[in-house]
């Protein structure tokens, strides 16, 4: 007679439980190594400077500074609180515009009948293979030329037009049950009045997932914001942070207090937000 | 992408719908063009022409910008780095995305904790992993972890970044990216899994295959076939792209050292640095996106996109 009682059973079960067994702790050895960075950056950014800088290296820091908080942003050689401030401002406006620009795109190619709706999209999925050097250089001469450079104006207008979350709305519309729609059209609903009030209300998860991702990717970028904004008044907190990795004499405690306030603000966002890119991922078919 | 299916019956057409197309697609697709297509074509124009600190050149000198780059050791060795950098970054990202993938997706519990877990990094910006993994992981000196615990056994100090012989510094390059972008991949790898038919594992069952192994070989990674092809894709034009990292664990007030110096990097020194030659930067960039045009295409020819997962 079989009977559950670990030990016993076949030796097939005692192979899966060695297994199971096995998975788990593959699992919570690989995700303390995940969170060791970020461990590491808090730890430093609370440190004193020879606390990093010490031959002796400890698991926690002698003493816990906070003032390393106040002190960064009492700093004169580093613009923390300007810089942060562009990051917002450019990752909120990228992402908004980006949102509504992608999504009206996506609706009108999904549904709007027209000869060459397909062309267009083509078009469209096209820009997802074009690699940022072919570009960076004919699009910052375009943004200079325009006078845009070390401007918000240049860090955000040109990133507003994601062929990405284009396609990714596309991809959602397609797949959306036409009823609902339909029913907006026996009440009279024009195309507009139906997307604001039936699609938009409907379409949330996807707006949250889409948002999330332009989001972070905004205020990760590096490279454009490095390109355009040569002014200190324009620099973002990427390249704010850059300038000290790349400078000969840095204040260690002061850079990773920098580091780790530029990341708060993405792992709320991340925490809050990341069931949606999940579900987004899963019902939007991006990797169809 | 096939757009035919959804394109809607005649019958559904209304007067006005044209207008109406480009009222919601006229803003997307004008600045597409402007920001996209425009530089596109400007970069293959200027590539045709003598230009330093100039974008409307006058001096029209053929195909010489090309053939200059491609004499050019800096850049083809910049080149043979994307290539040898995607030979270790692709495999290692999708077999370490794929196993967490699988391992996270039979977990019972906390599921939703490891998958935050593995996916939280994808929140972190290349700068700050930058900083982390040369001011305190690999840092060359005694205050480093690596260097730390390496002592621990009694091994030597190492100038990770420095050290070309043997090539320490690519342990840096590669597991800053592995760290940042494995959770992404796991992400889509799960959506994968999930829509891989239950009915096909208790068949599997039925006809004796062995969980583990067997099953994973037979079932499961045949039917993630569309999501490898994409996880491909997306890797290698990504590590085409590589930048951030290369820019921020290499370079420093001293400037750029010659070796580990993928194309990116390298066109940017050329076209925005001191020289300020955009003709030249321009047929870099122009043979880069012909290469990985070509990959793209081959790989895509290669690996089938566009079938259907159930093929088998």
């Amino acid at each position: 007679m079989r009977t559950p009682v670990k030990g016993g059973g076949r030796p097939e079960d005692a192979l899966v439980r060695a297994g199971r067994a096995l998975r788990a702790v593959v699992l919570v050895a690989l995700a303390l190594l995940f969170l060791l960075p970020f461990y590491l950056l808090v730890r430093n950014g609370l440190a004193a400077e020879q606390d990093i800088t010490s031959p002796g290296w400890t698991f926690f820091p002698s003493t816990l500074h906070w003032s390393n908080v106040r002190e960064l942003f009492d700093d004169p050689a580093v613009p923390m609180a300007r810089s942060l401030l562009n990051s917002a401002l450019i990752a909120v406006a990228t992402s908004l515009g980006t949102l509504l620009l992608a999504s009206l795109a996506g609706y009108g190619l999904a549904r709007i009948p027209y000869r060459f709706a397909g062309q267009v999209f083509y078009a469209v999925i096209g820009t997802l293979m074009v690699p940022a050097a072919v570009t960076f250089v004919p699009s910052f001469v375009l943004v200079s030329s325009l006078g845009w450079v070390s401007s918000l104006r240049g860090l955000i207008v040109p990133t507003l037009f994601s062929g990405f979350a284009c396609f990714v709305f596309r991809q959602f519309f397609t797949g959306f049950p036409r009823e609902l729609e339909d029913a907006a059209r026996v009440d009279g609903l024009g195309y507009w009045r139906t997307y604001w009030r039936i699609v938009v209300p409907n379409a949330r998860p996807v707006f949250a997932a889409v948002g999330t991702i332009v989001f972070i990717g905004a205020w990760n970028s590096f490279l454009w914001p490095l390109v355009i904004g040569q002014d200190r008044q324009a620099w973002t907190v990427q390249v704010a942070l850059s300038t000290f990795t790349t400078a000969q004499v840095v204040h260690l405690h002061e850079l990773f207090v920098a580091a780790a306030v530029s990341i708060v603000p993405l792992v709320v966002v991340f925490l809050l937000l990341q069931r949606y890119i999940v579900a987004g991922v899963e019902r939007s078919g991006i990797d169809d | 992408m096939r757009h035919s299916a959804t394109r809607p019956s005649p019958a559904r057409r209304r007067s006005g719908d044209t207008l109406w197309f480009w009222i919601f697609v006229g803003p997307f697709a004008a600045g597409l063009a402007l920001f996209t297509y425009v530089p596109l074509l400007w970069s293959v124009y200027l590539s045709f022409f003598d230009a330093h600190n100039t974008v409307s050149p006058t001096d029209f000198v053929g195909l010489d910008n090309y053939a200059a780059m491609l004499r050019d050791d800096a850049f083809t060795s910049s080149l043979a780095t994307f290539a040898v950098f995607s030979l270790f970054i692709v495999p290692a990202t999708y077999a370490l995305a794929l196993g967490l993938a699988l391992m996270v997706n039979r977990i019972r519990r906390f599921q939703a904790f490891f998958r935050s877990v593995f996916f939280l990094p994808a929140a972190c910006s290349y700068v700050v992993a930058a900083l982390i993994w040369k001011m305190s992981i690999f840092s060359g000196v005694r205050f480093g972890l690596a260097n730390t615990v390496l002592g621990w056994f009694g091994a030597d100090q190492t100038a990770w970044l420095s050290t070309t012989h043997p090539p320490w510094y690519w342990l840096v390059i590669v597991t800053v990216r592995l760290w940042l972008q494995a959770g992404f991949y796991m992400i889509l790898f799960l959506a994968g899994l999930q829509r891989v038919s239950p009915r096909l594992y208790e068949a599997a069952a039925v006809d004796g295959a062995r969980p583990g192994w067997q099953v994973f070989r037979h079932i499961t990674f045949p039917q993630l076939r569309t999501t490898s092809v994409a996880v491909v894709l997306l890797l290698v034009i990504n590590a085409f792209q590589a930048f951030d990292e290369f820019y921020n664990l290499l370079s420093d007030a001293r400037g750029y050292p010659p070796y580990a110096r993928p194309p990116l990097v390298y066109l940017y020194y050329t076209a925005l640095g001191q020289g300020q030659n955009l003709g030249m930067g321009s047929a870099g960039a122009v043979i880069l996106a012909l290469i990985i045009a070509v990959v793209t295409v081959f790989q895509a020819r290669w690996f089938g996109l566009g079938r259907k997962e159930t093929d088998a």
